[in-house]
């Protein structure tokens, strides 16, 4: 696919809880190689747009198209298969184990995914999983220790990249809070996705490490071939890296364009008003 | 820094470690009296029971309480298929056995296959709803399931001889088998905790919707650790019938109670600890038969003579052991740490390192 | 089938029902409170029993004297039990609280063994003139005995009780409140403990209520008499949504009524009646977890 072709299509996707409408009517797309950013107040409905992407919900209405195939009726775990990889606004990284091991978490669908496999191969697309009977080879030890290894291997490269390898055998819960970020989008890289969301990565770091975080960010879209869609409160990082931004306010999208574009909408204004526009 | 042995050490060491246990095992068999050499067997059935709930419950923590309903499959499936149809013909006084069953006849270790293989069906089949489940509910449904399985024990009187139960089961299960079936549980889920798949079944228990959106399914996987446990425990369940010769369904010996013991020895070793879970088991058999002296008449220190306690009193004082575990020492002996060679290899150059220093 | 038949079925499965929505109110209130299922709910019924007995065989005193300590004493016990086993882990994690929940239920019953002995003892020994007990009324043709409307009446009142107390007081407003949100409610200034406390001893008084109505009509009092019925009320609990008392009493009765009348109507059935139970229970929880009248919840992300 060539750079600036739609990746991830959102079509009329719509996503009510009960009587409110998170999501109302939702339809942009991500386009290949690009940094998107999703802006709007607290409570517009950013995240479940995510939630909505990466199957934890299946929208109400509307349809989700990635790479030509349809995923709006998909599992998450498929849906990762594929190659869509995400980070969580409040971090949920697997506190209890070590850095390496949640780098590794994130490997394990190339050996246990024949689900996903299926539905690449029903597309016409080359499937992922490296062979079969994985459980069976993993616990009797059959050619296991060598898929282990390697796995190993390129998950300490990966975290050599990411600036985390000296760090690779603490918990996770042991980490400061700025490297935990920097540990979730790790572990959204080692599922080798085309596109990573990232929920508000900036969330919580000082000036500095927000800075750091905009050049990071940049530096793996270009290293990893990566398409980034990001929600972010910080109007300095969305301004600063973002080549197109989409604002949401009540479920809706109401403007989209440039940072200079949506920075002098007027609707953009009303819906910030008073809240955090100072902040640019 | 991570230190850590080449594979090849390891293996070895553990053939060594095989070994000499394998040695020590012959000469308590040789040299024991009975009644000890049944503490020893009692402590491995018990460890194979504890490692196969830890896996479901510790490692992938699904709080399954289920776990007596796959052992009394293991058990009566393997009882039924080593007693001798003469045998069968004499218990089965209220209804006669079904006919397909009466001339069933294997020697032990296919018995226990089969016992462990119909447990392991049973679990697929309960974890298929109960694990749509979350937390506390899916406690209670498996608790419900392994009721269902019992009561349908204790109605079935053409299989299960009812009430009566089975009896004159043939006592097979010596040091070999128990300490051997221990030792391919421990291997086989030693070997499934430390593989990717055991790194996924962790994951799910930290965060479920993290692990599902890494590409883990979710569902497939805890399916899996469901079978897998519910194997062992009716392999358990085999060892636990031809060690107690004789079988029924009542609350206490192969219904809630026995799941609420194994539950206490994987917390006493510490829920999520493979190494945790066999110590656990040992402490507990140990313990158990330890405080039996409480209710035969004793000596209060030396002196004062007393008749024992009335019956029950150990499982009263363990009981109270248990709660107090859980509100001071949620933990375990283990917390969720194992005795590796890579462990005890950091363990001892630490140690000497600090003697140099020092 | 004849209408005698379904009166006398309906009359014994609403005194059933009844029964379970009483211990069943106990669960749904401390899990709308803790999200705790307090497994040892159903042994508290059974403490509750040998209280009476034993009271009653002990000082030979009336009857009705004897429920009523029963009762007093089964509200200090769940008191009790919340201070000793829950409150050190009300920051723990839920599973944490379940297992220790599991361990007072292993003690209790393990208490009942030492104490009170495992060899069941005959409930309406204790009562001095049985008659009444035996007493049959004659309902258009069905024989339904007066235990039953009795047991149906001293339910109701029990019921109006508690929905006087929960909806028409002070503490039945924090109870709501609390059910709501904890954090919130303790900077109301409401002592959240003592209102969890009191919870814990309505509930418990209930279970006892319920359980020497249990024993009237099923005079078996052993130590493990607590389990099934307290299992089966916490699955009415989620039958009728856990959290709302009218849930659990809505619940408990169709439990009830349920649990006889299939029975009744397939002959075969009856051997699994306690396996019915735990059926309805998958059924519901998969088909709508909320429960009939409970309230839908949606996990954050």
């Amino acid at each position: 696919m060539a750079k600036g072709e739609p990746l991830l299509v959102l079509d009329h996707v719509t996503m009510k809880f009960g009587g409110l409408v998170a999501v109302d009517d939702f339809t942009n797309e991500v386009r290949e190689g690009e940094i998107l950013g999703l802006i709007g107040p607290n409570g517009a409905g950013k995240t479940t747009v995510f939630n909505v992407v990466t199957g934890i919900y299946y929208p109400t209405s509307g349809r989700i198209i990635f790479d030509g195939i349809d995923i709006t009726p998909l599992k998450p775990h498929q849906i990762t298969h594929l190659g869509i990889a995400r980070t969580f606004q409040n971090i949920r990284l697997f506190q209890d184990m070590t850095v390496l091991e949640n780098v590794m978490v994130a490997q394990h669908h190339s050996i246990s995914n024949p689900d996903g496999d299926r539905i690449l191969k029903m597309n016409g697309k080359k499937p992922k999983m490296n062979g079969k009977f994985w459980f069976w080879r993993s616990v009797l030890k059959l050619g296991y220790m060598d898929m282990e290894k390697k796995m190993r291997e390129e998950a300490l490269n990966l975290l050599e990249k990411v600036g985390l390898a000296s760090l690779a055998y603490e918990k996770a819960s042991a980490l400061p809070y700025g490297q935990q970020r920097k540990l979730e989008i790790a572990r959204a890289l080692a599922t080798e996705p085309k596109i990573i969301l990232l929920d508000e990565p900036a969330a919580g770091m000082n000036p500095k490490e927000t800075e750091e975080l905009m050049d990071f960010i940049k530096r793996i879209r270009d290293e990893f071939d990566l398409t980034v869609f990001l929600i972010e409160h910080d109007m300095k990082v969305v301004m600063g890296i973002c080549e197109r931004i989409i604002v949401m306010d009540y479920g809706r999208i109401i403007s989209e364009g440039t940072a200079k574009e949506v920075q002098n909408d007027p609707k953009v204004i009303e819906a910030y008003l008073g809240k955090e526009w100072e902040v640019i | 820094m991570d230190r850590r042995l080449s594979t090849k050490t390891k293996v070895i060491l553990t053939l060594l470690v095989i070994i000499v246990v394998a040695f020590l095992l012959h000469l308590a068999d040789k040299h024991m009296d009975a009644y000890k050499l049944r503490i020893l067997n009692l402590i491995a059935i018990y460890g194979i029971m504890a490692l196969s709930l830890n896996l479901i419950n510790g490692i992938t923590g699904i709080f399954s309480l289920g776990h007596a309903g796959f052992i009394l499959i293991g058990a009566y499936t393997a009882a039924l298929l080593t007693l001798s149809p003469e045998q069968k013909e004499m218990s089965f006084i209220i209804q006669p056995i079904v006919p397909w069953l009466a001339h069933l006849h294997t020697n032990f270790l296919f018995a226990t296959l089969a016992g462990g293989l119909l447990a392991a069906f049973a679990a697929f089949l309960v974890g298929w709803p109960v694990l749509r489940l979350s937390g506390d509910y899916l406690a209670i449904a498996s608790l419900g399931f392994a009721e269902v399985i019992r009561v349908v024990a204790l109605n079935a009187i053409s299989i299960t001889n009812g009430p009566l139960g089975l009896k004159a089961i043939p006592e097979y299960t010596n040091v070999w088998w128990a300490y051997g079936w221990l030792l391919v549980t421990l291997l086989f889920i030693g070997s499934l905790v430390s593989s990717s798949y055991g790194r996924a079944l962790k994951a799910i228990r930290e965060d479920r919707i993290a692990a599902e959106e890494m590409g883990i399914n979710v569902f497939k996987h805890q399916l899996l650790s469901f079978v897998v446990g519910g194997f062992f425990a009716g392999v358990s369940g085999s060892l636990y019938a031809h060690w107690l010769t004789t079988i029924d369904p009542r609350l206490t010996t192969l219904g809630p109670m026995l799941t609420f013991y194994i539950l206490i020895m994987i917390v006493l070793g510490g829920l999520g600890s493979i190494s945790g879970s066999l110590i656990g088991a040992a402490l507990f058999a140990i313990l158990v038969e330890w405080l039996r002296n409480l209710e035969e008449p004793f000596k209060l220190f030396g002196v004062i003579q007393t008749n024992g306690l009335p019956k029950g009193s150990r499982i009263l004082v363990i009981s109270a052991i248990f709660v107090a575990i859980m509100i001071f020492w949620q933990r375990g002996i283990m917390g969720r740490n194992e005795i590796t060679w890579d462990n005890l290899y950091r363990w001892f150059s630490r140690l000497r390192r600090g003697e140099k220093n020092g | 089938m004849n209408i005698t038949f379904l009166v006398q079925n309906t009359f014994n499965g609403i005194m059933l029902g009844g029964l379970y929505a009483l211990i069943a109110v106990g669960y749904t209130m401390v899990y709308g409170i803790l999200r705790l299922i307090n497994f040892a709910h159903g042994d508290v019924m059974m403490m509750g029993v040998y209280f009476a007995f034993y009271f009653a065989v002990l000082t030979k005193s009336n009857v009705v004297i004897a429920f009523i300590v029963a009762v007093l004493g089964a509200a200090l016990l769940g008191f009790l039990i919340d201070n000793v086993a829950y409150k050190p882990l009300r920051n723990a994690p839920r599973i944490s609280a379940l297992i220790t929940a599991i361990g007072v239920s292993f003690f209790l019953e393990s208490f009942a063994v030492v104490v009170f002995g495992a060899i069941p003892k005959p409930f309406t020994s204790i009562f001095k003139s049985q008659t009444l007990l035996m007493k049959v009324l004659n309902v258009g043709g069905a024989r339904i005995p007066v235990l039953t409307f009795l047991v149906i009446g001293i339910t109701a009142v029990i019921f109006v009780f508690l929905f006087l107390i929960v909806y028409k007081t002070k503490i039945g407003m924090a109870m709501r409140a609390i059910s709501a949100d904890i954090p919130t409610t303790s900077l109301m200034g409401v002592n959240v403990n003592f209102v969890i406390s009191f919870t814990f001893a309505l509930g418990s008084a209930l279970a006892a209520a319920s359980g020497l109505m249990w024993s009237m009509r099923y005079p078996n009092v052993f130590p493990y008499m607590g389990f099934m019925p307290g299992m089966k009320a916490f699955i009415a609990a989620v039958f009728g949504g856990i959290g709302s008392i009218p849930g659990a009493m809505l619940g408990g009765l169709l439990l009830g009524l349920i649990e006889i009348f299939i029975p009744a109507y397939f002959q075969s059935m009856m051997m699994y009646r306690d396996a019915l139970a735990f059926i309805i229970l998958i059924v519901i929880l998969l088909v709508k977890p909320s429960g009939l009248l409970g309230k839908k919840a949606v996990e954050k992300v």
